[in-house]
């Protein structure tokens, strides 16, 4: 069940003491997290606790921090204040911590990033072998697997170049996937597709959300938010606002600016 | 009827493939497309053709047809022709090409630098041409032939001693070429990392390096290499001019390399880095597998254009003594018995270098074409 938090800020005085995961559930922890880009804050204190399985959507305006905020769960971003745990791994500068936690999580981009100079088979093997240091046949085979749970098997000795921009993106799922995480992470996976190609990548999430695999997702298609989110999560001006189960937030958005978001949103 | 005709036209899905009209086809289509599309290409079609008439055939009866390949002095050269100086005396040439090969090393030895030639053709085969079976051993022969080919060509271990010194012509070129190649390649992929290392002290230090070598003309640095080295040596060091040349011409390439190398990786977007990071690849594993090859592809063009600008430039050590295929050209000239054959030993050296040159240019387009992933 989602769980509502209290996103008001805390006073500073009340610090929490740096402490592993006390539910055995919860998978991700965030707490009093802040982040500057130079002198521009763009996540303010951010508290988010995420129990393992459930499906997270996030949402709101170009430029309120969503995508920073995922990107910071696999540290491509580092956060300069507060504490991120994931999977009981606190993320810190140390260098061996980052790899294991980042193989333990998969991250679907907007622009896909697969490899161009490499097949299809090799984008999805590649981690399996120079990562998990499995033998190739062994990696090919679970890549090939994945290709199938995405349904491009045939397609897995071509060039990414030579594939759509929806199938580019399955593959990108199917390579995160092979790694086996624990924590899917989808930064706008949809937004660079052609409208007929969006189908055929939302399919494939929601296939995947069935399987009980913890997401957070950011993203604007709200029938996917509907169909799946546990919670979804309005984020604005660097903070999180408001999270609700998807009835009540898009049926009774209690703050101005997320009623304001929705009617922007929903009104085309 | 009407309707499918129509449709089928708007998707062209089962229109039939008709024949190309005429002017499209064959060689008078393409004659007329490329040759003679309008006024102007005509004009330039018809001055191209005119000068090729005016240049080839005299030029072809000079160099092959009337030329002199029996003699043994530029004057019963000359007494052969029907003309005097009006054909090649290519006899001139065949009379030196020892020394043009071999340089000055001891013609009881030449055998060591034929089987070094050859060496070197199975070494370039096994780096270059992928599809080789079991081409591990190829490589590992490849990364052993530098070594093997040292001790070949400069002897000890019971092959005679020859001093580098007695080195020259092609064998020498071919030396110099191929280690300043083969060396500078790794070490600039090297310094262009470290320049766009996030670490300031490794970052300075690679910049400084490749705008000092930059900043500086190769000769400059050859002089440095012969004479000014001693100073940095601890006192009675015996180093090598033939070495010393070798560092500074491969230092010289691994400057212009790194910021070849340097354009490349700037043309990778960050999402490749950020891809390979989310799937927990290392620093090296990340560059190794996914930098590196797409950056060194974009790089192709810029490498081999070093590569060749390298090569040329090995006729550069005549300044400091060394003889190559140059060199010994202008040597030859001083001959008595020879002299005045200036334009067969230039127009020799002008083609031995060419055809090096053309083959590395072919090379690398075919193997952008044979790298591309796109349809």
């Amino acid at each position: 069940m989602p769980e509502k938090r209290k996103h008001k800020k805390k006073s500073s005085s009340k610090k929490r003491l740096p402490r592993k995961i006390e539910k055995s559930k919860t998978i991700i922890e965030i707490s009093e997290m802040h982040k500057w880009f130079g002198s521009f804050h763009v996540l303010k204190d951010i508290n988010l606790r995420i129990s393992a399985g459930e499906k997270i959507v996030i949402c709101g305006p170009s430029g309120s921090g969503k995508s920073t905020l995922i990107r910071c769960i696999n540290r491509l971003e580092e956060h300069q204040r507060g504490q991120i745990f994931v999977d009981g791994m606190e993320l810190t500068d140390d260098l061996k911590g980052i790899e294991l936690v980042r193989s333990e999580v998969g991250m679907v981009f907007q622009q896909f990033n697969l490899f161009p100079h490499l097949t299809v088979l090799e984008n999805c093997s590649l981690a399996l072998v120079w990562v998990r240091n499995l033998p190739k046949s062994e990696a090919e085979d679970i890549a090939l697997k994945y290709l199938e749970r995405v349904k491009i098997p045939e397609q897995a000795q071509k060039y990414p170049g030579q594939l759509s921009g929806g199938q580019q993106q399955r593959v990108a799922i199917a390579r995160s996937l092979c790694m086996n995480p624990k924590i899917m992470l989808f930064d706008e996976p949809t937004s660079a597709l052609d409208p007929e190609m969006i189908k055929e990548v939302l399919d494939v999430m929601i296939e995947l959300a069935e399987t009980g695999m913890t997401m957070l997702v950011v993203t604007h298609e709200m029938g996917f938010a509907t169909a799946v989110a546990d919670r979804v999560i309005f984020m604005d001006d660097g903070q999180i606002i408001e999270q609700n189960n998807p009835k009540d937030f898009f049926e009774k958005p209690k703050h101005k600016r997320t009623k304001l978001f929705l009617s922007q949103i929903l009104a085309h | 009827m009407n309707d499918k005709d129509g449709q089928n036209k708007m998707n062209n899905i089962d229109h039939q493939s008709l024949t190309p009209p005429r002017s499209e086809i064959g060689l008078l289509g393409w004659l007329r497309k490329n040759l003679f599309s309008s006024l102007s290409n005509t004009i330039l079609t018809v001055a191209a053709i005119g000068f090729l008439l005016w240049l080839l055939p005299p030029l072809f009866e000079w160099a092959i047809l009337d030329s002199i390949w029996m003699a043994d002095s530029r004057k019963e050269c000359w007494a052969k022709m029907e003309v005097p100086e009006g054909a090649a005396c290519w006899a001139f040439i065949k009379d030196r090409l020892g020394l043009f090969v071999y340089g000055f090393y001891p013609m009881d030895q030449r055998w060591r630098v034929d089987l070094s030639f050859i060496l070197l053709i199975c070494a370039i085969f096994c780096v270059l041409y992928e599809k080789l079976p079991g081409r591990k051993f190829g490589l590992m022969f490849a990364i052993a032939f530098p070594f093997i080919t040292g001790w070949l060509l400069i002897g000890g271990f019971g092959l005679e001693l020859i001093e580098t010194d007695k080195f020259g012509g092609i064998m020498l070129t071919l030396i110099i070429g191929v280690t300043g190649i083969s060396f500078s390649l790794p070490i600039g992929i090297i310094l262009a990392l470290g320049r766009r290392s996030n670490m300031p002290v490794l970052k300075s230090l690679c910049v400084m390096f490749i705008e000092f070598i930059r900043g500086v003309p190769l000769i400059a640095l050859l002089f440095i290499a012969s004479t000014m080295l001693n100073f940095f040596l601890p006192p009675g060091t015996q180093f090598d001019l033939l070495m010393r040349v070798l560092i500074m011409v491969t230092l010289f390439s691994a400057a212009y390399i790194a910021e070849v190398v340097r354009g490349g990786l700037q043309g990778i977007p960050t999402g490749q880095y950020e891809a390979a990071d989310a799937l927990g690849l290392t620093y090296f594993k990340a560059h190794w597998l996914i930098i590196l090859p797409q950056a060194l592809k974009i790089s192709i063009p810029g490498i081999v254009n070093t590569f060749i600008g390298l090569y040329k430039d090995t006729t550069l050590v005549i300044i400091i003594g060394l003889l190559d295929p140059l060199g010994i050209g202008r040597a030859s000239l001083s001959d008595a018995v020879w002299a005045g054959l200036a334009k067969e030993v230039y127009l020799f050296v002008a083609i031995f270098f060419f055809v090096c040159c053309f083959a590395m240019s072919r090379y690398s387009l075919w193997l952008e074409k044979r790298l591309s992933t796109e349809n």
